[in-house]
Parts: C-alpha cells; structure tokens; sequence
C-alpha cells in the first residue's frame, strides 16, 4: 500500500510536481510509488497442513472465510498464537487526510465542490460555462481522470488555473491526492476550488477528500434509475444536477422520477435541472455556489 | 475497483499493528463490513488475499463479517433495520430514513504468531 495515502494500486500522477516526486518528460509527475516489489518470505514455510486452495465459503451469520490461513489458533511450527482486538476503521487514513485538507480550504475561507458522476455526464462542460460565469471570483480547479490531461486544458483555455491528477488504474480521487493537487493551485482565499472526480458512480463515494459539499450530476441520457442501482453516491450527496436537460425532447426520461428516486436515498435533496448548451438553471446553480461562497466566508 | 485501494489499506494497517505486536505472522483477520457501506464484501474478499501478498498478512484468513444496516425513520420516530440504501422503512413503507449505521469497514481481531 501507498503508506502516504492509503489510496492503493495504480500509479497516480500530477501534474507539476515538486521535491518528492519525479518529474517526466511530458510534465507530468509520479507523486509517490505505488508498486510494491517484496520478496515473499512466506512463500516456503507456510506450516504443513495447509489447505493450499484459494477458496471461500459462506458461514453462519453471513460471514464470509476468504484465503487459506488456518483456522485454528495453534499453528504446527509457530506454537502458540494470540488474537488481538483492533477496533480499526481502514479508512481511518483517507479521513484524516481529509480532515486536514477541509482545515485548510476553511483557513482559506473556500468552497470546496466535488462533482461526481458517471463518465461523459457533462462534468467539464459544465464547469467550463460555470467559470465563464464566475469572472472575478477566484477559483482553481483540481481535474480527476485514469489518464489524459485534455480535461484540465480544457480548464485552462476557459482562463482558470488547474491541475490534473492521473490516477492511472485508480478508480477515483483521494484525500492524499487532493492535498497534493492543492500543493500545486494557487490559494483562492475568498473563492471556489472544483473537484472533477473519476467519472464513476460506484468508487468516488467511499472516499472523502475534504470538500465543502458533494455535487452529483446525473445527465437525463442515463434513465431515472441510476440513484437506486448507484445508491451509494447519491445518498452522500449536498446537490443533484440533472444536466442535458436540452435533450430531453428526444428521450425517454421521466425526470421527476429521477428526482424522485434520489430522494428516495437522499431525503430532501436539493436538485437543480441544468443544461450547459443552452443554460437552464446555470442562474440558480451559480446562486447555489454563491450561497456555498458566503458560508464558507462565515465559518473560515 | 475501490475495492482494492481499501484491501490495500487494510493490509497495510493490520501489518503495523502486527508489527508492533513483535508478531511475525497474521494468521486470521477479523473483519467487519457495514450493508450501507461502499464495500461488497465479495469483491473485498477477492483482493485481500493479492494485497496480503508479500507482507506479513500473506495467507492470512479474512473473516469477513457483514453488519446490518440501521436507520432512523423520521415517521415512525423510530430506529429501524434497513436492507440497502433506496428500500423503504420495515415499520411504516416511508423513505424518510437516515442511515444511522451499519456503513462501517474496519478491522475487529487479528491472530498472531
Ligand atoms: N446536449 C448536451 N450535451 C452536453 C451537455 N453537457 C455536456 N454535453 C456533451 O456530453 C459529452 C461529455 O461531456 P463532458 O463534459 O466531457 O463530460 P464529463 O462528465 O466531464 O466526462 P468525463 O470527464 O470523461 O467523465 C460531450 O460530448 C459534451 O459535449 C449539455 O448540457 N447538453
Ligand atoms: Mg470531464
Ligand atoms: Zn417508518
């Protein structure tokens, strides 16, 4: 495991860099090693007896047994073992990492918005309309994808600065990566720093990174009943952005029923129809971060 | 796959404290997973034992143990069990529901040697 993060397999990247990661040809930059080459010690003196098979069954209570370790708590060749209580919780990490970059962004009296999704549900054309909009406010954006800077250019060629984390075989962003991102973003006392998570329903949920709210979009092409199939991150969502909504002549989506179903896992979610092409409810959106704005001023 | 990242994760932190148990091998991992959670106890399952590899977690045994999931229902004014995010309250058939647990993952025991 990545002992700086927690945050696992793949080989993340941001763009940048600075003293402790390496920096490539192309600008972008290994941010800490991810690979894990150890010897395997184990491998010869596993005790006699061993069931050897990967398996795993189904025991009472609905307890799942996985791997091939011994069951009993005497091992031939190891005496005597010891169980330990340890009361941990795994994202422990992540959380504190989290804690420590919502400190931070409070200090610097920002809002802090991670937008998620499922990929191509509109998050970067979005954003691209919402800085148009936003002239004057400082804002800085931190960009979220396996591979490709093309997201993060798009940002900058709309004038705001950003940064790009690559998470390679990652599925979603982390408090770690965030952090590192910020390293990288010029501060933006007063204003708005936008998270544009890994377009994925499933894996962004379980991590916090800090932010002031979650935003999830869920474009009218995907059908009403994505909240209940993808509960997990509509039920830690602050606000639904039905997006595309100019496309709704020519599909078959029953958005009331959309909305219904999130706040079948989200009681009382707020929800804002939305389309970046030709700018339904990007009035009440920018009202909605206007109103993120004046509160994160009140609490920093 | 998050998956992974969090198989990682737990390895990782049940190796430290085996570490500072002086143990020189885990046997068994104790570990609790939350209904409401993020994490299907399958697919942990599937790679805890790729991130044991090569640590003093390899070959241990994961106990992997799902907790029910609870809610408060803002109707019934009540506690109740809860299946899964989006089913309705057991008590009254309403959605009015905050999850109130059962979305945890966390190490409960290890056996050492
Ligand atoms: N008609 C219509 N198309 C849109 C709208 N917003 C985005 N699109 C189109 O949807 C596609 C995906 O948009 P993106 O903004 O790249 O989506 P994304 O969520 O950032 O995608 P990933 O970062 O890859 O997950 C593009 O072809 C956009 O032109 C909209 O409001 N209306
Ligand atoms: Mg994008
Ligand atoms: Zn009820």
């Amino acid at each position: 495991m990545c002992t700086t993060c927690g945050c696992g397999a793949g080989e993340t990247r941001i763009e940048g860099g600075h003293a402790h990661m390496h920096r490539h040809a192309d600008g972008t930059v290994h941010a800490h090693h991810h690979h894990h080459d150890h010897p395997h010690p184990h491998e010869d003196d596993r005790a006699p007896g061993h069931d050897d098979h990967d398996h795993h069954h189904h025991g009472p209570g609905g307890t799942i047994h996985y791997g091939r370790g011994p069951a009993g708590n005497s091992v031939p060749g190891l005496g005597q073992t010891r169980l330990v209580a340890i009361e941990a919780d795994v994202l422990a990490r992540n959380d504190a990492l989290a804690a420590a970059n919502r400190a931070r962004l409070a200090r610097a009296r920002t809002l802090a918005l991670n937008l998620v999704s499922s990929p191509g549900a509109g998050k970067t054309t979005l954003l691209v309309e919402t800085l148009r909009r936003m002239a004057g406010v400082p804002v800085a954006v931190i960009e979220g994808d396996q591979e490709t800077s093309t997201d993060a250019e798009r940002i900058r060629a709309a004038g705001a600065p950003a940064v790009q984390v690559n998470t390679g075989k990652g599925c979603h962003l982390d408090a770690a990566m965030v952090g590192h991102a910020l390293d990288h973003l010029p501060a933006v006392d007063g204003g708005v720093v936008f998270i544009e998570n890994v377009g994925n329903l499933v894996c962004p949920a379980a991590f916090d990174l800090g932010e002031s709210a979650r935003v999830v979009i869920a474009s009218v092409t995907e059908g009403e009943d994505k909240p209940l199939k993808y509960p997990g991150i509509f039920a830690t969502a602050d606000l639904l952005l039905v997006s595309k909504s100019d496309l709704l002549p020519h599909v078959d989506c029953d958005t009331e029923l959309l909305i219904a179903n999130a706040r079948r896992v989200r009681p009382g979610l707020a929800v804002i129809r939305i389309s970046a092409r030709t700018g339904e409810g990007l009035e009440d959106w920018l009202a909605w971060i206007d109103a993120g704005r004046r509160m994160a001023r009140l609490r920093g | 796959m998050h998956e992974m990242s969090l198989a990682l994760a737990l390895v990782g932190l049940v190796e430290e404290r085996a570490r500072g148990e002086g143990a020189a091998r885990v046997l068994t991992v104790g570990v609790a997973v939350g209904r409401l959670g993020h994490v299907e106890p399958e697919a942990l399952a599937f790679c805890l034992d790729g991130a044991a590899r090569g640590t003093l977690v390899e070959g241990a045994r994961f106990a992997i143990e799902e907790r029910p999931g609870r809610a408060w229902c803002f109707d019934c004014a009540a506690e109740v069990g809860l299946d899964r995010r989006g089913a309705p309250c057991p008590g009254c058939g309403g959605h009015m529901l905050r999850v109130a647990g059962g979305e945890e993952l966390r190490v409960t025991t290890m056996e050492i040697a």
